[in-house]
């Protein structure tokens, strides 16, 4: 049994919490995770660009991944959290509902999505993760965060 | 082995060395006689030819070893610096970039063909008249002369330069010995031994050449036996003595060197080339008793001597300046709370600390930008060159002048004035001077003058470019703009000659009748405008009929820190940057008229259209206000006008100009960038050029 653990490879996940779901990003996609704070609204960009913050002295923009994903309404409690990610360093803060969590998942654990979870379109998903007791939905966020769509959508909003 | 990490610094260091040899070779054409510059040439040849042989680069280093054959020869004064000579210099100057390029793009220098280069230099090496040039003069032949009698004598090889004193020295009554000395088969400091004999040799003579190398004796790199070639007076008996003097010298043979022999292989190699032979001495003043190798014993003294003072420097990635500026924004962000704080506790201690770090803040803020700075000199070092080369395609004789290159500028804006000042300096001298002969009939100066002038004044840098040419004629510009539909008959009749100058930045607008290379196809002028007014700046002509023309170029100092007006709107602020503000004002709600539904006010007998920022960025409001009063702030894009109405003005304020992030950028309409305030909150600042359509 143990060697067979050692055999399977495994990757860190930060784990967090939106409405009732866990969701998992790779822990080297993620820069840094902080505490909710004021944002300035950026004029003109989709609705889930919730607008930008100072990252100590670098501007950063943030998206609401509730609205992102049509998750409903946004209400930002204590335990509401900016993930900061970074994908072709490209560096973005996703709002998420809580973020507590860091754990290994073995890599064979992770399956194909089915088409559509709770209203998130598959593209946007790297898979859903079993583990023992809980669900982890794993996401592409190559794809959430691709700069293609938030152009195209500013496009449609002139 | 792995040379990639050092591209980066080949890649920096060769275009240095590049610029540097072009800059002296534009000296040199100026001043033919300076053999200094010559040497200063042909080191950063020398220094680029070792660093392309290290990086692998067999073509460049090819190419720079040929170029520092012609030069050696320059240097020895066997090569006249002729304007052929320097155009196949150039040339290769040209072509080095073209295979510095093909590295930077392709990693090989392999796709470049440089033969024709080296044909040229070897011809000139060689002597022999450039293709089509008819370069006969005496001065070249010699150099074939010099370069034949490279021939062996005695068993040795002489170079060229050593033959011709072996030559002048018979001439002079010297005799050449070939000195062959054998050291006893029990020497222990060979070494010191052979620099015995040799310092003794020196005493009565000129040793010439020694086999081995000098180098290598002094190295103990030789055997039993080494030879030297001395020139000298004295009886070859006498030399044999003198030899024998040194302790542990077993053996010395003293052969007398035949010069004559040089000098028959001389006319045998120079008759190759066809041209009459003139034994080299002959030309030259009859140079005093063995002056000739103690001049050469002197020249590599010199040289090191003028060696450039090269001021101490790191090179260092703009991104990490970046970062640096991030990190210290940071830092005055916390200035500003811990100032605070100290002033509520008001603990004298504290207090006095804080203002103290304040002090050393602002003066770390003032380095920090002027790191970023950049002389304009990084840019105006490439024109002289250009000027010169469009000087000869347009047969235009110019002087060109370039003053204040120690200004400086913030390195975004350096890097991208270059295409617009390229523009203007063609347009200047294309359009702008008339032909040497259209000059003479005006009474002008058969040159003409260019000059590029950078200076500084406040928060701006001026870049002028000034020509005595024809001018610009005001009823051509205005007809052109005419029949080009620019300006109706009308309007063109009340013009003032600046508003007409500035139809020249039209697009679609070109005053040449005739189309050339150099410019004329009517797109240039107005990229250059665009271009500058991206950087914030802005450009007007000057000029005056028959006189000339003055392009004056105005530049933010930088575009990293701008000088903005804060507003405020319900919660949000915004920065308007001052350079599209004319001002601000306070408009009565009446004033505000309707034309075609939008609202417009009357600003100083203009009308003006009225934005409400508030709709323009849809910002959220709790409740509506009704105010009998409006703040607008007029802003301009060229010569168009907005008013913005505002809640309120927060007041002006230099701020740093920050990238909205990657994800964003590109996506936000009517938005240049954000900037961090003193309470660490993010502000947007405007792009009015985008607003005013």
């Amino acid at each position: 049994m143990l060697e067979h653990k050692d055999m399977v490879e495994e990757i860190k996940v930060i784990v967090f919490r939106l409405v009732d779901e866990e969701y998992g990003v790779e822990v080297n996609q993620v820069r840094s995770i902080e505490k909710m704070q004021s944002i300035t609204r950026v004029p003109r960009t989709p609705e889930f660009v919730k607008g930008v913050i100072n990252l100590r002295g670098v501007v950063t923009p943030i998206i609401e991944l509730k609205t992102r994903f049509n998750l409903g309404e946004e209400a930002y409690t204590d335990a509401t959290r900016i993930i900061i990610v970074a994908v072709d360093d490209m560096e973005v803060g996703l709002i998420v509902d809580a973020a507590n969590d860091v754990i290994d998942i073995p890599v064979n654990s992770i399956e194909q999505p089915p088409a559509v979870i709770g209203g998130i379109k598959a593209t946007y998903l790297r898979g859903v993760a079993k583990l023992q007791d809980r669900l982890l939905i794993m996401l592409n966020l190559d794809k959430v965060l691709s700069s293609e769509e938030i152009h195209a959508m500013s496009a449609m909003e002139r | 082995m792995d040379m990639n990490q050092y591209l980066e610094m080949f890649i920096e260091e060769s275009k240095e060395h590049l610029q540097a040899i072009n800059d002296h070779l534009l000296e040199l054409e100026q001043a033919p006689q300076s053999l200094d510059i010559v040497n200063v040439v042909f080191r950063s040849a020398h220094t680029l030819k070792g660093m392309a042989a290290t990086m692998g680069y067999e073509n460049m280093a090819h190419l720079t070893h040929e170029m520092e054959n012609g030069l050696d020869l320059m240097r020895n004064g066997k090569l006249e610096v002729t304007g052929d000579v320097m155009d196949v210099l150039f040339r290769c100057v040209d072509n080095l970039e073209g295979q510095l390029t093909a590295i930077i793009e392709s990693g090989s220098d392999a796709g470049v063909d440089f033969q024709p280069q080296v044909e040229q230099l070897k011809l000139l090496v060689a002597g022999k008249p450039l293709t089509a040039a008819g370069n006969g003069s005496a001065q070249t032949e010699n150099v074939a002369t010099a370069e034949a009698a490279g021939a062996s004598v005695g068993g040795l090889d002489f170079n060229e330069y050593e033959a011709t004193i072996l030559q002048q020295s018979h001439q002079n009554g010297f005799s050449v010995y070939k000195i062959t000395i054998r050291l006893t088969e029990n020497c222990l400091l060979r070494a010191a031994r052979a620099y015995m004999v040799y310092d003794a040799y020196e005493r009565v003579g000129e040793i010439i050449k020694s086999e081995p190398h000098v180098e290598d004796l002094e190295q103990e790199k030789f055997d039993k036996e080494f030879v030297i070639v001395l020139v000298s007076q004295k009886e070859a008996d006498t030399l044999r003595t003198i030899g024998l003097g040194v302790s542990e010298v077993g053996e010395v043979e003293v052969v007398a060197v035949e010069t004559t022999s040089v000098a028959s292989a001389e006319v045998a190699a120079a008759a190759a080339p066809a041209v009459t032979v003139a034994p080299e001495a002959k030309n030259e003043p009859q140079p005093d008793k063995a002056a000739a190798p103690k001049q050469a014993t002197k020249a590599p003294a010199q040289q090191e001597g003028k060696k450039m003072q090269l001021g101490k420097s790191v090179r260092v990635d703009i991104e990490r300046l970046d970062v640096l500026m991030n990190l210290f924004s940071e830092l005055v962000i916390d200035r500003t709370r811990l100032e605070q704080i100290a002033r509520d506790l008001g603990n004298p201690d504290l207090v006095e600390t804080v203002e103290h770090m304040t002090r050393v803040s602002t003066d770390l803020q003032n380095l920090v930008m002027t790191i970023r700075m950049v002389p304009v000199e990084t840019v105006f070092n490439r024109f002289p060159r250009m000027v010169r080369d469009l000087a000869r395609d347009l047969n235009k004789k110019i002087d060109f002048v370039i003053r204040g290159q120690e200004t400086e500028l913030d390195r975004t804006v350096i890097d991208e004035i270059g295409d617009p000042l390229v523009h203007l300096l063609r347009n200047s001298l294309d359009h702008g001077l008339e032909s040497p002969d259209m000059r003479k009939q005006r009474g002008k100066s058969e040159v003409g003058r260019v000059e590029l002038v950078a200076l500084n004044s406040g928060n701006h840098v001026f870049i002028e470019i000034t020509d005595d040419g024809n001018g610009i004629d005001r009823d051509k510009v205005l007809k052109k703009a005419m029949d080009n539909g620019i300006v109706d008959a009308f309007a063109a009749d009340n013009m003032t000659d600046a508003q007409v100058f500035d139809l020249l930045f039209h697009s679609g607008f070109s005053t040449a009748d005739k189309i050339s290379d150099v410019s004329g196809r009517g797109v240039g002028l107005d990229v250059v405008k665009t271009k500058i007014e991206s950087l914030g700046g802005r450009v007007v002509v000057q000029s005056t009929l028959g006189e000339g023309t003055k392009f004056s170029i105005q530049l933010p100092l930088t575009l990293s820190i701008l000088p903005a007006m804060l507003v405020q709107v319900a919660e949000e602020k915004y920065a308007i940057p001052l350079s599209s503000i004319i001002e601000t004002a306070i408009i009565r709600k009446e004033d505000i008229k309707k034309v075609h539904k939008q609202a417009v006010i009357d600003f100083r007998g203009r009308v003006v259209p009225l934005l409400y920022l508030e709709d323009v960025f849809s910002i959220p409001r709790e409740e509506k206000q009704d105010l009998e009063e409006e703040n607008v702030v007029i802003v301009r894009k060229g010569d168009k006008m907005a008013a913005m109405v505002v809640d309120s003005f927060i007041g002006q304020q230099e701020v740093v100009l920050k990238s909205l992030g990657k994800y964003l950028t590109g996506g936000v309409v009517a938005i240049s960038g954000a900037t961090i305030l003193g309470d660490g909150q993010v502000a947007l600042i405007m792009d009015c050029n985008a607003l005013i359509q």
